[in-house]
């Protein structure tokens, strides 16, 4: 694990049990990490959230995502731009940038590098 | 252009329901299980491992509605399939002409029976949705080409009974502008979370852009009503509604009228298009339940036409 890794995961896992997927979506997702969602769901929550907001598969949970809106709107600083990229169409993960430091990734823009048959735009 | 896609473009009404899981007994067993509800129906789903139970696959239960004279509309779940496994379901499925696709997220392998599997999640129901309209315009997600590339026409769920309640209008539409073009809603038992979502959707542009069918299924039983309550995840009866069978002389037949409620009054919403049914087994419920809300057979709706009953 490089210097940059190993800083990243010091500072991301305590704060937001950062699971290291190396293409960080925190800011657009209301500083609530998607990969926590046992269905690692990056658009959202899925149909099985409880009626009392807990998680489908662990009930004492409550739902990442409920929590990620919540905080979307309610976050006082956050920027307008990250709460409007919440409802955005985030691609499938990299699964070969799993492990690595999405700071570094962010930096030379490869966590923007999608699928080629991937349609940025949305219709 | 399929008959769902042909119907819903001409405006008429809809009526889709979910085939019952299928094991054994082969196409004896589709037939018996089809039947009975077949006469209503424009399309039927055929399901992929719902509750997290393994069946027949749903490309192999839309090929045999095929055969049957039925159209199918293939589900396909994220949580058993990679990319690459979705993407040869889909393009596999229109090799044999199945343009219906519906895209979900799946139950967790958590509500079904062999919970040791592993969870997939590869993509989500979004991101699918997207993948198959990569497909539809000519390329897999990986940029290679499709030549020609396949018709399709692709649907999602989504569950207006489940919190962020303000926030599945606009998630149904993040469905939509992914390439769904049709929403079969989760069944919901409160009529009221029914009614904001119908307003958000249709303040928002969904019902323009999509034609949503929300889903009414029969039960049989006060027992069966708890079961879905504490057992499916998302849906929610309230108690009334289960007092309510309980206390009846004939538990099935309130659960028949609880059912025409839900369904009279989710035809009634702005923007309903149609409606999803969802039974559990072979049910000649589906048939009864589309004649007391005057739901004509699917031949005497395309004979004299039966658009939606209100205004959209």
């Amino acid at each position: 694990m490089g210097l940059l890794t190993a800083m990243e995961a010091a500072v991301k896992k305590p704060v937001f049990g950062c699971q290291m997927c190396g293409q960080c979506v925190l800011h657009s997702t209301g500083m609530t990490c998607p990969m926590n969602c046992p269905k690692t769901l990056r658009n959202g929550p899925c149909g099985g959230v409880r009626a009392d907001g807990g998680c489908e598969v662990k009930p004492e949970m409550r739902c990442v995502w409920l929590r990620g809106y919540e905080r979307s709107r309610r976050l006082p600083l956050l920027p307008a731009a990250w709460r409007d990229e919440f409802n955005h169409l985030r691609p499938p993960v990299d699964n070969t940038l799993r492990g690595t430091s999405s700071w570094r990734n962010f930096a030379n823009g490869r966590d923007r590098r999608t699928p080629a048959g991937w349609e940025d735009g949305e219709h | 252009m399929s008959r769902l896609e042909q119907t819903l473009e001409q405006g008429r009404f809809v009526v889709t329901a979910e085939m019952p899981t299928i094991d054994g007994g082969g196409m004896d067993e589709v037939r018996f299980q089809l039947d009975p509800m077949a006469p209503y129906l424009d399309a039927c789903n055929a399901t992929d491992n719902t509750a997290a139970h393994a069946h027949a696959s749903p490309l192999s239960i839309a090929i045999a509605l095929q055969q049957c004279g039925m159209e199918p509309i293939m589900q396909l779940v994220c949580r058993d399939r990679n990319r690459l496994a979705l993407q040869a379901e889909i393009v596999g499925a229109a090799l044999h002409g199945i343009e219906n696709v519906c895209c979900l997220t799946g139950d967790d392998v958590s509500a079904g029976d062999e919970p040791e599997a592993r969870r997939v999640f590869d993509l989500d129901s979004p991101q699918l949705l997207s993948t198959a309209r990569s497909i539809a315009s000519g390329r897999y997600l990986g940029g290679r080409a499709i030549e020609p590339p396949p018709h399709l026409f692709l649907g999602a769920v989504e569950n207006p009974g489940a919190p962020p309640f303000s926030y599945r209008a606009e998630r149904a539409l993040k469905k939509v502008r992914a390439g769904a073009r049709f929403l079969q809603l989760q069944i919901c038992f409160e009529p009221h979370l029914l009614e904001e979502f119908m307003a958000a959707a249709v303040r928002l542009g969904v019902t323009e852009r999509a034609a949503i069918l929300p889903s009414i299924t029969i039960l049989r039983s006060a027992r069966a009503l708890r079961f879905i309550d504490q057992k499916v995840p998302g849906i929610s009866v309230p108690a009334a509604i289960i007092s309510r069978v309980e206390a009846a002389d004939d538990q099935q037949e309130a659960c028949f009228d609880v059912a025409y409620e839900l369904a009279a009054h989710a035809m009634a919403q702005p923007g309903v298009r149609g409606l999803h049914f969802i039974s559990f087994r072979k049910d000649a419920g589906i048939a009864a339940l589309c004649r007391r809300l005057g739901i004509p057979t699917h031949a005497e709706r395309v004979e004299h036409g039966y658009g939606s009953p209100v205004a959209v």
